[in-house]
This record gives structure tokens, C-alpha cells and sequence, in this order.
């Protein structure tokens, strides 16, 4: 069995690194990182924190040395799927490509490469400490299931579960994965962009009265797209928020980190989503929209 | 009629470039909150600097029983302190004018509760920074605009007289027949523009304008407007100027598009320098107003909070 993670920043490494425990998995990774694709091949694959992992998958920058692929987990930003896909387009293209990305709108740029694509929602997270190093910060589960428009059988997407979890990803098989995205999906949207525009970590800011009145209606309004078009939350999203004062008190989420950098954002799979996806259900979503426009805005801030 | 005791209630900057210039023609007294300032502003008087250049002889106290009867009370306080400051003077005076000089809406009304005087709206634009509490110096010498607050039966003659003596003091006046409509065209323009720059980081170029693509900046600008001139609408008032093409023209800067000249908002500038922002009074009395009016207007609200809570995260 060949695997290959497309992209391997924090998420990516943590998918990897596990895959490549195993004896039946040939693991590769294709990054464009060169320093973090060097130290792999040369020392391994290393993940501190909530659990100690060294292994040795084979990574590499050059898309044209990837072999052919049983699966493939992308795992890039949002904003670079679709280079990623251009990239190992020959090698995925008889793929089940999965998606572990945030927000939504990536598996419909996979589909417009392979034909066999699965729905995928992760909570683990961490981030990138040092060329072939992860700070592993949080542990927890991923879905997976057949994305419609070109999906997987369940055959495959149970193979695919069932080697994650073998590998120590908890992984789940579903008929229908959208409950599991959206959940993250509407977390996101509330937690990243406030927190952004506040400059505050997850717990302040969810603690914080006035930043909560907001998430509460970018929650709200989320929900409403996401009953529209018929999905069934897998979790409050409002639940994980409260959950997140406590273990997530002062951490900063990857989209204040982004801003802080002033790298672009994730704000088209994550407010963005939700804005494109209410238009097309006619429902209205006009904090998602102002969190979208004030996003945006601030990343023009950093051009002028 | 003239005015030939004044009393400036609060001694920031505004009141203290009030409280100087009017010194310089007419009896003026001074209240304020700490002792120490009072015998400091006794003792020294209250130097101006910066646009004007001159010291006045000012009376100062904590208590109002120990001021001179004034026939002219200036509130100058912060908005939030106007409740105090005119609670401090219920009961006396019932001869004088009541002038609010604060930024935003409303505090015409919180005097009215305490008293029957005639009052007189204003909007400053004039701009200056307390070297010490007997210090101020006048940065920006732009105008004040007054206007009877007709609730209250204030005589346009009476604004008339009170906007001559300013003038003789040597600040710039302008005096309207009905002031809300500049207010409130200041108002929206002020509550778009400046929270929406604190929070993007973004100078009021001319994306704040731009309503091509579907995230432009100018799509949410616009339905804040419009949120505030339904709130405005509500309120019964005609505005003076339509915000949104105060907007439009701000960042026009003579067509050359040059962001390098934008103006920064002084929210924005605030929020850089880390300082505590206007939004309660600038914001927060829009969303107040809409409140009290029952005019839905969700982006204000949320803008508003986004902004406060933008304040708070210095303290983190």
C-alpha cells in the first residue's frame, strides 16, 4: 500500500509520521519546503507533545519522483490546493484523494483532477517547531467519508480509516462526512476570523462578551446554511467553543498566526464558505460577510 | 445680552482650550474633579499654546456652590461623564445656557433631565493635547458648530450671541439654525470609516469605496451606512451631507488614487498606538440611538464590539 501527504506543515507531518509507523504503508510526502523535505529523508520524521513519534517516511520536493499512489491526503492551506494538484496531478490521478483541510471548497478543486475524492475533517493540530519537528498540541479525531460529486466507495474509505487508526489516528468512516466538516467548518469561521480581528487568543476571546455576541450569530447564521442544505451537525459547534475556553485559553489560531505573520489567510474555505454557500441556499449571512470584507481588507492592509 | 460669567464644567482638552480662549474676554470658572487641579489652575492660570499663545486667569473648584452664578455653562467632560457633570449642577443656576461639546449623540439629553435650561448642541472639530492640568496645547484650530437643541426652546439669537463670544476669544465658530443634520451626517461617516479602519488596519483609502468584486470593502461600508441613515431616518433627521459620498469623495484625494496620502483615521491611530479608542461614543451612540429607536442595525452592533473588544486585548 502507497500513501502520500501532499503537503506537510503541521498536519500533514502528523498524518505522515504515524503512516509511516507501519510495515505494510509506504509513506511519502510531497512538501515544497526544501529544508523540511531535506531533514526528513536525513533524520526522520519527529513529532513532540501530547505523544513522542519518530518515523521515516520518504518525502521529496519534485512531484515527478512521487510513485504512483494508493491514496493521497492533502493536507496544504486552502489557498494552495490547486498548485498542489498541478503539481502531482500524474501521480494521484488514479487516487482516493482525501482531504484533511479546513474549511470548505477544497475537495471540489481536488475533484477537478482525480476522480475519486473523500470528504475529510481532522481536529489534531500542531505546528511546524523546526525543519522534519512538530509540536504536537492537540490530539483528536478525523472523519472521513465519499465526497459526492466524485466519491470513493465505502470500501475505500473504510481501507483508509482503518489504517489511519492503525497507524494512531483515530479515524472514522461515514456515509455522509458533512456533519463532522461543517462542525469545523463553523467553529473556524467563529473562533479564526474574531480572533483575528481582535487580536485575541481562543479562550480570551471567547470569554470575552462582546467578542461572543458576534460568534454567537457567525455560529447561528452557519447553522442555518448548513440545515438548508440538509446536514446534520456532528457536534454543536457552539459546544466545541465553550470546550475551547478551557484547553485553548491562550492559544492563537492558525488564522491570527497567519495575520500576525501577515501571511494570506484561510478566509475563503472559512467565512467565505459559508458567505458563497448562504447565497447559493438564499440564506442570509451578513456577519460571516462583514468578518469576510473586514479579512480581506486587512490582508490588503499589508499591499499598500 | 452678554455672557459675562461662564463656566466650563471638565478641563480636558477641549474644555481647557474653551475655558482659555473665553478667558481671555469674560469671567471664567472652572469645575473639575481633583482638588490639586483646582489650586494648581488658582495658582498658575491656564496656559495656551500651539495656535494660540497666551495665558488666562481662571477661577477653579470641585464644588459648584463656591462658583460665581454663570450665565454660560460649557460641559466639556468626556460623554460617558456628562451624567455626573450635569447631575453636579440640578437645582442651580436656572438662569444659564447649557452647552454639550462631546463627540456622538445624546448628551443634549441627559442635561435636559436635570434641568430646564435652554441648551445648545455642538460638534467640535478643533484638536489639542494637555501638556499638563494647566497646559493645553491647540493643534487643530478648525471650527465648532453650534445649534439650538430645539427641545429645550434654545433661541437661534441666544447660539447667535454665544458663537460671537467664541469668536471674540478667538476659537472658530460656525452657527446653525439646526445642527442635527451636520451631526448626524459627521456622525455616520465617523462611525463607518473609523472602525472599520481600526480593524483592517487599513488607512481610509479608496477600497473603502470599491464595490466591484464581491469582497470589496466598499459593499460593507455602504450597508453601514445605509444601517445608519435608517437609524437616522428614525430619529427624524434630514442629513446635512449623504455619508456614503463623503466617503466616496474623502478617498477620491483629487482622483491620483495615491494611498500614500490617505488620511489615517484617528481611530485607527489610536489602535496603533495602542491607546483606548472613541468607539463608545462614536459607534456606541449609533447603536444606541438604534436601540432606542428599535432600528435593527446588526454590523454597527457588531463592528461596535468587535472595536471595544479590539481596545482590550492591550491588557492580554
Amino acid at each position: 500500500m502507497r500513501i502520500g501527504v501532499i503537503g506537510s506543515g503541521a498536519v500533514g507531518s502528523l498524518f505522515a509520521a504515524h503512516l509511516a509507523l507501519l510495515d505494510d504503508v509506504e509513506t511519502w510526502i510531497y512538501d515544497v519546503y526544501q529544508a523540511h523535505v531535506d531533514a526528513i529523508n536525513a533524520d526522520g520524521l519527529r513529532l513532540t507533545g501530547v505523544g513522542e513519534v519518530h518515523s521515516h517516511p520518504q518525502a521529496t520536493t519534485n512531484a515527478g519522483e512521487l510513485p504512483a499512489l494508493d491514496f493521497a491526503i492533502v493536507a496544504t492551506k486552502g489557498m494552495h490546493t490547486r498548485a498542489a494538484m498541478e503539481d502531482t496531478a500524474k501521480a494521484v490521478s488514479e487516487s482516493a484523494v482525501c482531504s484533511v483541510q479546513n474549511g470548505i471548497g477544497n475537495e471540489e478543486v481536488i475533484a477537478e483532477f482525480v476522480r475519486t475524492v473523500i470528504r475529510g475533517t481532522t481536529f489534531p493540530a500542531g505546528k511546524l517547531v523546526g525543519p522534519g519537528v512538530v509540536q504536537w498540541d492537540t490530539a483528536g479525531k478525523t472523519w472521513i467519508g465519499p465526497f459526492e460529486p466524485r466519491p470513493a466507495t465505502m470500501g475505500q474509505v473504510h481501507a483508509l480509516a482503518d489504517i489511519l487508526t492503525r497507524s494512531g489516528m483515530e479515524t472514522l468512516a461515514l456515509e455522509d462526512a458533512r456533519g463532522a466538516q461543517w462542525t469545523k467548518l463553523v467553529f473556524n469561521a467563529a473562533s479564526n476570523a474574531l480572533c483575528s480581528l481582535t487580536q485575541l487568543p481562543h479562550g480570551r476571546a471567547a470569554i470575552n462578551a462582546d467578542v461572543r455576541w458576534v460568534m454567537d450569530e457567525v455560529i447561528r447564521e452557519g447553522k442555518d446554511v448548513a440545515a438548508a442544505l440538509g446536514i446534520e451537525m456532528e457536534t454543536d459547534p457552539a459546544e466545541l467553543l465553550e470546550e475551547s475556553i478551557g484547553v485553548a485559553l491562550d492559544h492563537r489560531p492558525s488564522m491570527l498566526q497567519d495575520v500576525l505573520a501577515r501571511r494570506p489567510t484561510e478566509i475563503d474555505q472559512l467565512n467565505g464558505g459559508i458567505v458563497r454557500l448562504g447565497d447559493e441556499m438564499g440564506i442570509a449571512t451578513p456577519l460571516n460577510r462583514v468578518a469576510y470584507a473586514l479579512i480581506k481588507g486587512l490582508e490588503a492592509s499589508w499591499k499598500l | 445680552m452678554s455672557f459675562e460669567s461662564v463656566c466650563v464644567i471638565g478641563a480636558g482638552s477641549i474644555g481647557s482650550l474653551c475655558a482659555g480662549h473665553l478667558g481671555r474676554i469674560t469671567a471664567v470658572s472652572v469645575l473639575v474633579r481633583r482638588p490639586e487641579h483646582a489650586a494648581d489652575l488658582n495658582r498658575d492660570g491656564l496656559r495656551v499654546s500651539g495656535k494660540s499663545d497666551f495665558t488666562a486667569d481662571v477661577l477653579a473648584a470641585t464644588d459648584p456652590d463656591l462658583l460665581p452664578e454663570p450665565e454660560l455653562i460649557v460641559i466639556a467632560t468626556k460623554a460617558m461623564h456628562v451624567e455626573h457633570a450635569a447631575g453636579a449642577i440640578a437645582g442651580r443656576f436656572p438662569d444659564a445656557v447649557v452647552m454639550t461639546i462631546q463627540n456622538g449623540l445624546g448628551t443634549e439629553d441627559v442635561v435636559a433631565r436635570h434641568g430646564s435650561w435652554p441648551i445648545i448642541s455642538s460638534v467640535t472639530f478643533m484638536s489639542g493635547t494637555k501638556e499638563s492640568d494647566t497646559h493645553v496645547h491647540y493643534e487643530l484650530d478648525t471650527a465648532t458648530w453650534m445649534g439650538p437643541y430645539h427641545q429645550s426652546g434654545t433661541r437661534l439669537e441666544t447660539v447667535q450671541q454665544v458663537g460671537e463670544m467664541f469668536a471674540r476669544g478667538g476659537l472658530k465658530v460656525e452657527v446653525l439654525p439646526d445642527l442635527r443634520p451636520a451631526q448626524w451626517s459627521k456622525l455616520i461617516f465617523n462611525a463607518s470609516v473609523n472602525p472599520v479602519a481600526a480593524l483592517t488596519d487599513l488607512p481610509h483609502v479608496h477600497l473603502f469605496a470599491r464595490r466591484q468584486r464581491d469582497t470589496d470593502l466598499g459593499h460593507l461600508m455602504f450597508d453601514l451606512i445605509e444601517e445608519g441613515k435608517r437609524v437616522a431616518a428614525a430619529a427624524g433627521v434630514e442629513l446635512f451631507e449623504d455619508p456614503w459620498e463623503m466617503n466616496s469623495r474623502a478617498v477620491e484625494q483629487g482622483s491620483t488614487h495615491d494611498d500614500e496620502y490617505a488620511h489615517v483615521p484617528s481611530m485607527l491611530a489610536d489602535v496603533r498606538a495602542g491607546r483606548s479608542t472613541e468607539i463608545d461614543f462614536i459607534l456606541g451612540s449609533l447603536v444606541r440611538e438604534a436601540e432606542r429607536l428599535e432600528v435593527p442595525a446588526p454590523l454597527s452592533e457588531a463592528l461596535y464590539r468587535l472595536v471595544k473588544a479590539r481596545d482590550r486585548s492591550y491588557d492580554v
